[in-house]
């Protein structure tokens, strides 16, 4: 078993699905009157957040206490980063209180990376800059296979704000792992040139929506990520949303078994139509449930055993 | 005048294997505690059986299936998975997790029958009443094991055992089921030399 999980691209394909079986078994436990298993008593948990994240740190904040660790939160606001400590300090810190696993969040793409040179226990990166997400391709693949039944020759299209989106470079590597094919879609301002060669081989780029949608089973609809964008990547949100969003009309075009994703935090009505986000073909709120299994599974994966 | 034999070759060194039970004997091993567990229940009413992976998982099937025969009662048969609750989690890679399944009447209030293929340490066993407290809260808990070799480390004992093997803490047993194995036996191998 790996010991830090920092990229959808660290994972081969039996490795990816223990993980996804594992999680099966962890969701079991949601189930539960006790949603809680011994296997993680005693080892600590930090979780490192040096930006902002609800369902992220919530989730695995839940999967880290149901698996009987102790969980350390600790959030960049408020923390002595505030007076100017370094990554690498707070990170020896974090090692001399004895810390099993690091889960960190950092805007820096990188930054986990780094981490995982400095401390001694497994580093799982939560989402660094603009760079990637691994849990959240893991519960999306989670999700698709609960749903679809299977990952190997699914067509998948990941929609949006391509090139500040961690989820699609995540997605994109471990899906193309599982045997899955994916099109990342979106205006070309916002999809960097070579990028699903570069990251995927097999990948493909489409500007065009429409002519896409008739032939997935995934959409997987990305956030439009205005903290991260300087410049002017669309003329108007009134016109992203015409082109690149999804509404009902195009959601009827979709075949019938398709479902429709997203990572969350969404803005309703411009990427996605509540319409959409409410309807049965929607995953957004099982997305949830599931990223709290499919994070007990890593977490026991990274910790479990002795795999020092 | 005669000499001394010349001293003969040592044979080579390798641990003995003893056939313990045979295909035949298993199935008589399991048809006895099918009647044991009917009699001592009085008539297996109320009772579920939860085969322990591996080996736990046919032999509960199987126990099941004989009572079925015999008096024509039918006891839900499960699974119960302890990885998770294992005390030695993490001096070994880490471990696969099974999975664990209850039936469908679930276990409130019930007789839970544990059903393993070895009684060893008794380690197993703790992990899985352990197991079951999470999953439920059973009238009581049973246990039934095709083999029990001694050397508990625990204060556990089997309700229904199959065969008692007096070995050494050297010696092995191994438990291979039509199921899992292909043939039905209960060897043991000897850590000793022959």
């Amino acid at each position: 078993m790996i010991k830090h999980l920092l990229s959808g691209g660290d994972l081969d394909a039996d490795t990816a699905t223990e993980i996804l079986d594992t999680a099966a078994e962890m969701a079991t436990v949601a189930g539960r009157e006790i949603k809680k298993l011994p296997a993680l008593r005693g080892r600590t948990v930090v979780n490192l957040f040096y930006e902002d994240s609800t369902r992220t740190r919530i989730s695995f904040e839940a999967a880290a206490k149901r698996l009987s660790a102790d969980v350390i939160n600790f959030s960049a606001k408020g923390s002595s980063v505030t007076k100017g400590e370094s990554l690498k300090d707070t990170a020896l810190t974090l090692q001399a209180m004895g810390a099993d696993a690091v889960v960190v969040r950092h805007p820096a793409s990188g930054a986990p990376h780094r981490l995982a040179n400095w401390v001694d226990g497994s580093v799982v990166n939560a989402g660094d800059g603009t760079h990637e997400h691994p849990t959240q391709a893991l519960l999306d693949a989670y999700t698709m296979r609960a749903r679809l039944g299977r990952l190997a020759g699914l067509s998948v299209a990941v929609v949006g704000d391509v090139l500040h989106s961690r989820v699609a470079r995540s997605n994109v590597l471990l899906l193309s792992t599982l045997g899955a094919k994916v099109t990342l879609v979106g205006p070309p301002t916002l999809i960097p040139v070579d990028i699903a060669g570069a990251l995927a081989p097999g990948t493909d780029v489409s500007y065009d929506l429409d002519s896409v949608l008739p032939n997935v089973d995934v959409v997987m609809m990305l956030r439009v990520q205005r903290e991260r964008m300087n410049d002017s990547y669309f003329p108007s949100a009134r016109e992203y949303a015409r082109r690149y969003g999804l509404d009902g009309p195009r959601m009827r075009r979709l075949p019938e078994h398709a479902i429709v994703m997203h990572p969350g935090p969404m803005n309703r009505g411009m990427e996605i139509t509540p319409e959409v986000a409410d309807s049965p073909r929607s995953t957004i709120v099982e997305q949830v449930t599931n990223g709290v299994s499919v994070r007990m599974a890593v977490l026991y994966l990274l910790l479990g055993g002795n795999n020092r | 005048m005669a000499y001394p034999p010349a001293a003969r070759p040592s044979p080579p060194r390798q641990p003995s294997v003893k056939v313990i039970l045979a295909s035949a004997d298993v199935q008589r091993v399991v048809d006895r505690i099918a009647h044991q567990i009917l009699e001592k229940t009085q008539g297996a009413a109320n009772t579920v059986l939860l085969g322990i992976p591996t080996r736990g998982t046919p032999l509960a099937r199987r126990l099941a299936d004989r009572i079925s025969t015999f008096e024509d009662v039918v006891v839900p048969v499960g699974v119960l998975d302890i990885t998770l609750y294992r005390d030695d989690l993490r001096r070994h890679a880490t471990r696969a997790v099974g999975p664990t399944e209850l039936p469908s009447g679930g276990i409130d209030g019930k007789r839970v029958i544990l059903v393993d293929d070895v009684l060893f340490s008794g380690r197993t066993v703790r992990a899985a009443l352990d197991a079951l407290n999470d999953v439920g809260r059973p009238a009581s808990v049973q246990l039934a094991v095709l083999v029990d070799r001694g050397h508990r480390e625990l204060p556990i004992r089997a309700d229904y055992v199959g065969k008692n093997i007096p070995t050494a803490l050297t010696e092995s047993v191994k438990v291979t089921l039509a199921e899992t194995d292909g043939t039905d036996e209960v060897k043991l191998y000897g850590g000793a030399l022959s």
